[in-house]
C-alpha cells in the first residue's frame, strides 16, 4: 500500500525521501497508526517547508468528500482531505464563502485548521481554526474522537495550529459566510513609505480584507513603500465562479533569472502601475488566489527550491523593528519577489497558532546559503522583538528559537502526551523543533 | 436531466464521475458493496449538486440479486438513461497461478458479472430503444501478458462482448461504449510504483462522461496508450514470448 519517493514543500526546500502512504478509509488510516513508525498527514503539500514531510506520510486524497452542507445556517461539514478550491466550486453558487481563506485555495481542509490559516481579513475574523464547530481527529491509539471548543477543548487548541502532530483530522464541520456576489469591490492605496504604510493600514482597519504589498528593495526614504489593497464583498454581480484552468509553468526555470536587477523591475514597475485611490471590482479569485492562476509558480525559483520567511512583530517598537529588518534585506541584496505585509488583529487560544497582534511580512528568497544565514539572522531580531516566525512556511528556525518566541510549546507537548501522540506522529519540522 | 445508474460506484473512477455528473444535476443511482463508503459518497454526491442521489448495497458476484438491482433503479429514477459498469478488482496474478479458485472467483468479478449485467441492461434497453451503456474494460485486454493475464482475459472478454453488444443494439438506437483505462493512480493500484504513464481518475472520468455524450465506441485512456497497444499488438509471438512484460 506505499510508494517511496521524494517529497518536498512547496517551496521545494528540502527535498526528503519518504514512504508515501494514500489510505483509502478511516479504517486503512487507524491500520498504518499500527505500524511502529510515526507519521504526517499530509495534504496537498502546500506549506513551504517540511512541515509536512517526515520518513513516513499518510496523504489524505482519498478524504475528499462533502458530508453536509446546511445551506439554511451556514455550515458546512466535510472530510479533511477536500481542497478548498472544491469547497468554493459548491458553495459560492450558493451564496456562501469560506470565514477565513489564505492565498491560495489549493489547501486541504485538514492542512487549513492545522496551519491555523489566516487571510485578509485576520484583524477582524481572526484564524481559520476559529471558525471550526467541531472535528472528528483519529489519535495515536486508533481511537476517534469529537472535539470542539466545548468538547476536549485542550485536544482542540493544540489541533487547531497543531500542524498535524495531535492527531489525523478526518473531517472538520465549519461556519460559512453569506456573500450576495462573487465580486470584490477593491480599492488601491499607495503609500511613499514604510511609516505611511502602516497608517493606511491604521486609517483602514474597518475594511473587512486588507493587504499590502511591499517593495523591499529600496532604501532610504522610500524603504517599505506599498500598494495597500482593500477589500469588500459587493452588492452587485452574480455568484458565478470562474476558476481558469492554471497556466502552467512546465519546468524548473533556471535561477539567475530572478535576480536584484529583475526583482527591482518588477516591483518598480508594479509601484508605478498602481493608482492610488482607485476603485473597481474584481473577481473572488484574482482577488483572493491572484498566484493560483499560474500553476507550479514554485518552480520558478529554479531547482534549488525557495524558503518562504513570514513573520510577525508585535506592535510595540514594531515599526523601528520592522525597519531593521528591513534594512538587514537590502543590506544582503536578496530580492524577495513577493513581499506582502498585513497588519494582524488579536492572538487566539490555540497553543501554536503563529498570529499575535501586530505586523506580518512574508517573504521568498532562493535557497541559497546566504539567505539561510539570512533568515536565521532575521530570527534572532524576531526573537529579541517578541515576534514569532509561521510554522506552515518556516523549514530553517532553530530549536532554540522555536521554543522561546512559542512559550505555550510544553502545554502543547503535555496534550500531545495525554492524547497518545508522541511516538505516532513526527514531521521533519517537528523533529528540527526539538519536540517529541 | 439524465437518469444514471452506477455499479461499482466507490470505485475511483466511477465515483469521479458521478461527480461530474452530479455537477450537472443529474440523477444518480449507486450501487457497490461497501455501505459506508456508498453512503458517505452518496452525501457527497447531494452536496455536489446532483438532483438525486439513491443507493443500494450489492456484491454485484450476487448474480441473483442483479434483476431486483435493476428493477429497484427503474423504480427510484423512473427510468435508466445511461449505466456505467466500473466494478472490479484487480487479480493478484501470482496468487491466482497457484489457484484455480482464485482464478475462477477474478474472472467471476472482472467478466462475468458484468456479462450478466450486460445482458440485463442490453434487453431493456433495446425494449426502449434507448440508452447508453458503458464499460470499463482495460488496455490489458488486449493482450495476455504474463504479469496481469488473468485480469487481462477477463477484461479482453468484456471488450470483445461489449462489441458484438455494440452491433446488435446499433439498430435500436442503444450505444455501447467500451472504456479502456491504462494505469490509473487509485486506491486500487496503490502497491505500484507510478511513471510517466499513469493518469488520474479525475482526468479518465472527465473522458469516459465526454465519450457517453458523444456515444464513442471504445476510447483508449490516456490516449498515448492506443500507439502503445498498437505497438505490443503487432509483435510476433515468437518474439512477444521471450519478453517480459
Amino acid at each position: 500500500m506505499s510508494d517511496k519517493g521524494f517529497i518536498g514543500g512547496w517551496g521545494g526546500y528540502p527535498i526528503e525521501e519518504a514512504e508515501q502512504l494514500a489510505p483509502a478509509s478511516v479504517r486503512s488510516f487507524q491500520e498504518s497508526l499500527k505500524n511502529q513508525r510515526p507519521l504526517i498527514a499530509r495534504g496537498l503539500g502546500r506549506s513551504y517547508g517540511d512541515s509536512a514531510n517526515f520518513s513516513v506520510i499518510a496523504q489524505t486524497k482519498y478524504l475528499d468528500h462533502f458530508l453536509e452542507l446546511d445551506t439554511t445556517n451556514g455550515t458546512l461539514k466535510a472530510e479533511a482531505g477536500l481542497s478548498l478550491r472544491e469547497i468554493l466550486r459548491v458553495i459560492i453558487k450558493q451564496g456562501w464563502f469560506l470565514p477565513v481563506t489564505p492565498g491560495t485555495s489549493f489547501v486541504t481542509l485538514g492542512g487549513a485548521i492545522a496551519s491555523d490559516v489566516h487571510g485578509k481579513n485576520h484583524h477582524l475574523s481572526g484564524t481559520f481554526g476559529e471558525h471550526v464547530l467541531s472535528m472528528t481527529v483519529l489519535l495515536g491509539s486508533g481511537e476517534l474522537v469529537i472535539t470542539s471548543p466545548l468538547v476536549l477543548p485542550d485536544l482542540f487548541h493544540a489541533t487547531c495550529g497543531g500542524m498535524g502532530l495531535t492527531g489525523v483530522i478526518l473531517d472538520a464541520t465549519i461556519k460559512l459566510i453569506p456573500i450576495s456576489s462573487s465580486q470584490i469591490s477593491q480599492k488601491t492605496i499607495k503609500s511613499r513609505s514604510l511609516e505611511k504604510s502602516y497608517e493606511a493600514f491604521d486609517e483602514n482597519s474597518e475594511a473587512t480584507y486588507s493587504v499590502a504589498w511591499i517593495d523591499c528593495l529600496k532604501s532610504g526614504s522610500s524603504m517599505g513603500r506599498s500598494v495597500l489593497l482593500l477589500g469588500e464583498h459587493s452588492d452587485s454581480g452574480d455568484l458565478a465562479l470562474s476558476f481558469k484552468k492554471p497556466i502552467t509553468v512546465p519546468i524548473h526555470t533556471p535561477a539567475f533569472l530572478l535576480n536584484k536587477l529583475s526583482i527591482n523591475t518588477l516591483n518598480a514597475s508594479y509601484y508605478a502601475k498602481a493608482i492610488n485611490n482607485r476603485s473597481k471590482d474584481v473577481s473572488l479569485a484574482s482577488f483572493f488566489y491572484p498566484l493560483d492562476a499560474i500553476g507550479g509558480w514554485n518552480k520558478l525559483y529554479g531547482k534549488q527550491g525557495f524558503i518562504q520567511y513570514q513573520f510577525v512583530l508585535p506592535n510595540e517598537g514594531g515599526l523601528s523593528n520592522m525597519r531593521v529588518i528591513l534594512k538587514e534585506i537590502t543590506k544582503s541584496g536578496s530580492g524577495s519577489f513577493l513581499a506582502v505585509l498585513k497588519k494582524f488583529g488579536p492572538a487566539n487560544k490555540n497553543l501554536l497558532s503563529f498570529p499575535i497582534e501586530g505586523y506580518t511580512l512574508a517573504l521568498d528568497f532562493k535557497a541559497t546559503n546566504s539567505n539561510i544565514s539570512l533568515a536565521q539572522r532575521m530570527d534572532e531580531i524576531v526573537k529579541d522583538s517578541g515576534g514569532r516566525v509561521y510554522l506552515t512556511k518556516d523549514s530553517v528556525m532553530k530549536e532554540s528559537t522555536f521554543k522561546s518566541t512559542y512559550p505555550k510549546w510544553q502545554e502543547y507537548e503535555s496534550v500531545r502526551e495525554k492524547y497518545g501522540a508522541i511516538g505516532k506522529f513526527a514531521s521533519s519540522q517537528s523533529k528540527r523543533l526539538g519536540l517529541a | 436531466m439524465k437518469k444514471i445508474l452506477i455499479l461499482g460506484a466507490t470505485s475511483a473512477i466511477a465515483e469521479h464521475c458521478a461527480r461530474l455528473w452530479a455537477k450537472q444535476g443529474q440523477a444518480l443511482y449507486l450501487v457497490a458493496r461497501n455501505e459506508d463508503r456508498l453512503e458517505a459518497i452518496a452525501s457527497d454526491l447531494r452536496v455536489r449538486g446532483a438532483s438525486s442521489v439513491d443507493s443500494f448495497t450489492l456484491d454485484l458476484n450476487d448474480f441473483d440479486k442483479h434483476e431486483e438491482m435493476l428493477a429497484r433503479a427503474d423504480r427510484s429514477m423512473g427510468g435508466i438513461d445511461i449505466a456505467l459498469i466500473a466494478h472490479g478488482t484487480l487479480s493478484n496474478q501470482k496468487e491466482c497461478e497457484q489457484s484455480v479458485e482464485l482464478t475462477m472467483q477474478e474472472l467471476r468479478t472482472n467478466a462475468l458479472s458484468t456479462i450478466g449485467l450486460l445482458t440485463l441492461i442490453a434487453n431493456e434497453f433495446e425494449g426502449n430503444q434507448s440508452g447508453t451503456i458503458a464499460v470499463i474494460s482495460s488496455v490489458a485486454g488486449d493482450r495476455g501478458r504474463a504479469s496481469n493475464y488473468v485480469y487481462g482475459s477477463a477484461k479482453a472478454m468484456v471488450t470483445a462482448f461489449a462489441s458484438g453488444l455494440r452491433q446488435r443494439l446499433h439498430k435500436s438506437n442503444v450505444a455501447v461504449v467500451t472504456i479502456k483505462p491504462g494505469f490509473v493512480d487509485t486506491p486500487m493500484t496503490a502497491s505500484f510504483k507510478k511513471g510517466i504513464l499513469w493518469t488520474q481518475p479525475s482526468l479518465v472520468a472527465e473522458v469516459i462522461v465526454n465519450s457517453i455524450n458523444k456515444k464513442k465506441n471504445e476510447k483508449t485512456t490516456p490516449s498515448c496508450w492506443k500507439y502503445i497497444l498498437a505497438v505490443i499488438k503487432i509483435i510476433p509471438n515468437e518474439i512477444f514470448k521471450r519478453i517480459d512484460l
